[in-house]
């Protein structure tokens, strides 16, 4: 789908599907921790919901839950797919 | 009768009852808590099951193998360089999507692995129901369901354990396909890594991990191996980089 | 570039195979794995209902709510001091009575066999004394409050403190899991030290190191608590002084919070400085805890832990200060010497001269504090017959204590170097003398002026 203009994670609302595209990461082991958690390219995660104070967000990853910052989920670009079925 | 030590290491995710499974077999209490990391240096116990004594490592909870954090480092180090007689992969039964991740890479290091579906009470709670033998098929290793905490399950662990030891499993783990490219590599990789290397270690592991430009391994291999020519290059590796 | 340098083989191989790798071999290693996982799962996993899978997950939507997350968290911390301070009253007072009661009968039996005074004073009024003194003011508290944060903690609800706080403390220059290392620092701020391990940076692993103390330990809850009982909700009873006693117990943990990330604040933008490094955060599946097997283990774990304490560290303080408090030079004791010359930089604090040498002496351990405090006090002459723990606020009164004096002695146990242990501690972990000066001193320095500006104020306002 190369027509598609990629967006960031971060630009996801609460309650939306994603799918990870590609992580635009510098720092090796950020990249790395991301890989392993889960945040893999072609996989779908969901956006569970903010903290409190707005920074950080929690994601569903392969059934697990994982917080990120707005400094990571913004190198993170893919796809938002609307739920439909809510 | 004889008394035999084995050595069993106990990896795992952060958080998937590793040591509530270590207290459980050991007998000690360490400390355990719901959330992720409390295990920050490696406990070791003791346990005796049929007349063989068994030394029992709790590894740092990880994500995975590959050595981004000092914690990942010393597990992997242990499983490859400690050499365990069993290396048990507590899994989480909730999430084994992700959990399988780090059975896979621990089954690209060794074959002598157990893998130990954990919170198995959890998981009928939430409507998930997993298939072991299945899933032992698949992984060619044994797959034993328990709850630690219900303290469920242990004793076919222990029997599992025990038949590994004398000899009376053969495991054939699965081998991940990578990329046809990666693939190539590893390939051509693999008989330089046998030959610099020897059989002692896992040579596909061994490629796959050069290919990824792990530096922390080849800085345990230099430790290994400190021949008197190399042991000259790697004290003055700081001041004269030469090569 | 051969033969003439001895190549090592590894590095060698090592150049091989980076030759070899295309670009992105790490996001094609993980991805193969990931599907691999995938497929097996796809194959062995099978889910009944999908909606059953994460009912105990929707609770994050009340625990880490905007409106909710922040007033839950508050109102957990400010019940479990509550049922903390108001549980361990009675067992506490039943302690003090009891082994007061037996002191009786040893100081009987040290004079059924003539045994000379100065032993009777080391073993009965130094030794054992401060022995049971911290058993029965530190264990029936720590006895609560441990089983209770440890359902809690095994809950799984302290990774969603971390989650609702992590804004704060990246607003501080901090990592998120500082919080996770603060809550462990409740326990012990030694053990603490240790866990500030899950911190991979090594910038905000110091951050969480040089702040910890900030979080009361085991050792301070039960000064904070007697304290606070004692001074601040004087005027109250029944329901309400438990009430007040906690509130102020709660407004000393946050005041602790505030300094925490005050310091680590000001930290980030001088000594060490740079900015948040990456941070994920899992939050696990909330697990409802073996509620017998916790609060057994748990009670049992820091029993142990409170009785071994009293006897390694509080049996040979107590026998010190006796000794201390029973030499003569001249016609003072050294104890009163000590505290005689402290005395003058003590009042500037609120303090007086006893209450900074028992921190001096306290050094070892935070538990021996009050005791060493209260022998101190004893020696002076004031020859009190302590029952139960209601008279010996008539031993701070006699003293010249105040309500400023209470509040001093708590922000000064809240805020100062920490114990010996826990120095030693971050020795180990920071492998540096400086760093561990560092330890020492910045909190000091910060009870120093914190209390200083109270006692400044509130002389100022004609409070006292």
């Amino acid at each position: 789908m190369p027509s598609v203009k990629l967006q960031r994670l971060s630009e996801a609302e609460e309650g939306e599907h994603f799918r990870i595209e590609k992580l635009d990461i510098k720092d090796g082991t950020m990249k790395r921790r991301l890989l392993d958690l889960g945040f893999v390219p072609g996989c779908e995660i969901i956006v569970l919901q903010k903290s409190p104070l707005g920074d950080p967000t929690a994601y569903r990853v392969s059934n697990t839950t994982i917080a990120l910052r707005k400094e990571e989920s913004d190198h993170i670009y893919g796809e938002r797919i609307c739920d439909d079925n809510k | 009768m004889t008394t035999n030590e084995y050595t069993v290491a106990l990896a795992g995710n952060p958080n998937t009852g590793k040591s509530t499974l270590f207290n459980v077999l050991t007998g000690l209490s360490q400390h355990t808590g719901n959330w992720p990391g409390k295990t920050v240096v490696y406990a070791e116990g003791f346990f005796t099951y049929n007349h063989n004594r068994y030394k029992m490592v709790d590894l740092p909870g990880t994500y995975s193998l590959y050595s981004n954090s000092a914690d990942e480092e010393v597990a992997r180090n242990f499983i490859i360089f400690g050499k365990p007689d069993v290396t048990i992969v507590v899994l989480d039964a909730t999430a084994l999507e992700r959990n399988l991740n780090l059975a896979l890479q621990v089954l690209e290091m060794t074959s002598s692995v157990i893998v130990c579906l954990n919170l198995m009470d959890e998981a009928k709670k939430k409507g998930i129901r997993i298939d072991a033998g299945k899933l032992a098929e698949k992984l060619g290793v044994p797959v034993v369901p328990i709850s630690a905490r219900n303290k469920e399950g242990i004793d076919a662990l222990l029997k599992t354990i025990d038949a590994m030891v004398c000899g009376k499993i053969k495991t054939k783990p699965i081998v991940v396909r990578y990329s046809p490219e990666i693939e190539q590599c590893m390939e051509k990789l693999i008989p330089r890594v046998k030959e610099v290397i020897g059989d002692a270690y896992p040579a596909r592991w061994v490629a796959l991990r050069l290919l990824d430009g792990d530096m922390s391994l080849l800085h345990a291999f230099y430790k290994l191996f400190p021949s008197k020519k190399e042991a000259t290059v790697y004290a003055c590796d700081g001041s004269a980089k030469s090569i | 570039m051969h033969a003439t340098v001895p190549q090592n083989r590894f590095k060698e191989l090592l150049n091989e195979a980076q030759a070899l790798a295309p670009a992105d071999t790490r996001e094609q290693i993980v991805s193969a794995i990931f599907r691999a996982s995938q497929a097996i799962c796809d194959e062995t996993v099978t889910y009944e209902t999908q909606a059953k899978q994460y009912e105990m997950e929707k609770l994050d939507r009340i625990f880490t709510s905007k409106l909710w997350g922040f007033p839950i968290m508050l109102a957990m911390l400010a019940v479990v001091i509550y049922i903390t301070i108001a549980g361990a009253n009675i067992p506490s007072n039943m302690l003090a009575s009891f082994f007061t009661w037996l002191e009786g009968y040893l100081t009987l039996f040290f004079q059924t066999l003539h045994a000379p005074d100065w032993l009777h004073g080391l073993i009965v009024l130094g030794l054992y004394r401060g022995t049971t003194w911290v058993i029965s003011v530190m264990l029936p508290p720590m006895a609560i409050f441990f089983p209770i944060f440890a359902l809690l903690e095994n809950y799984g609800y302290l990774p969603r403190v971390a989650f609702n706080m992590d804004r704060l403390f990246k607003k501080a220059g901090a990592h998120g899991k500082q919080s996770l290392t603060m809550a462990m620092g409740f326990g012990c701020n030694a053990a603490a030290i240790m866990s500030t391990r899950i911190i991979e940076s090594p910038r905000e692993r110091m951050l969480a190191i040089l702040t910890n103390n900030f979080v009361p330990c085991n050792g301070r809850w039960p000064t904070l608590i007697l304290l606070s009982s004692l001074f601040m909700a004087a005027n109250y009873t029944g329901g309400w002084k438990t009430f007040v006693t906690a509130s102020v117990v709660v407004g000393m943990v946050l005041f602790g919070i505030v300094v925490t990330l005050s310091v680590s604040w000001v930290l980030s933008k001088t000594a060490l400085r740079g900015i948040p490094t990456h941070y994920t955060l899992e939050l696990p599946p909330y697990r409802r805890p073996k509620i017998w097997d916790t609060i057994v283990r748990a009670t049992l774990d820091k029993s142990v832990y409170v009785l071994k304490r009293a006897v390694v560290v509080a049996a040979p303080a107590g026998a010190l200060t006796w000794v201390l408090g029973n030499i003569h030079i001249g016609d003072t004791t050294i104890l009163a010497y000590l505290a005689n010359w402290l005395d003058p930089f003590a009042k500037a604090l609120g303090l007086d001269g006893y209450i900074l040498m028992a921190f001096i002496l306290g050094l070892p351990a935070n538990e021996i504090v009050l005791p060493i405090l209260f022998m101190g006090y004893l020696s002076t002459g004031s020859l009190t017959e302590v029952d139960g723990l209601h008279s010996l606020k008539q031993i701070f009164v006699d003293h010249g204590w105040t309500w400023l004096t209470a509040l001093n002695m708590m922000l000064f146990s809240l805020l100062h170097y920490p114990c010996g242990t826990t120095l030693i501690n971050i020795y180990k972990e920071t492998k540096s003398r400086k760093w561990t000066f560092v330890a020492f001193a910045l909190p000091t320095a910060v009870a120093i002026a914190v209390t200083f500006l109270t006692t400044y104020i509130a002389r100022w306002f004609s409070l006292v």
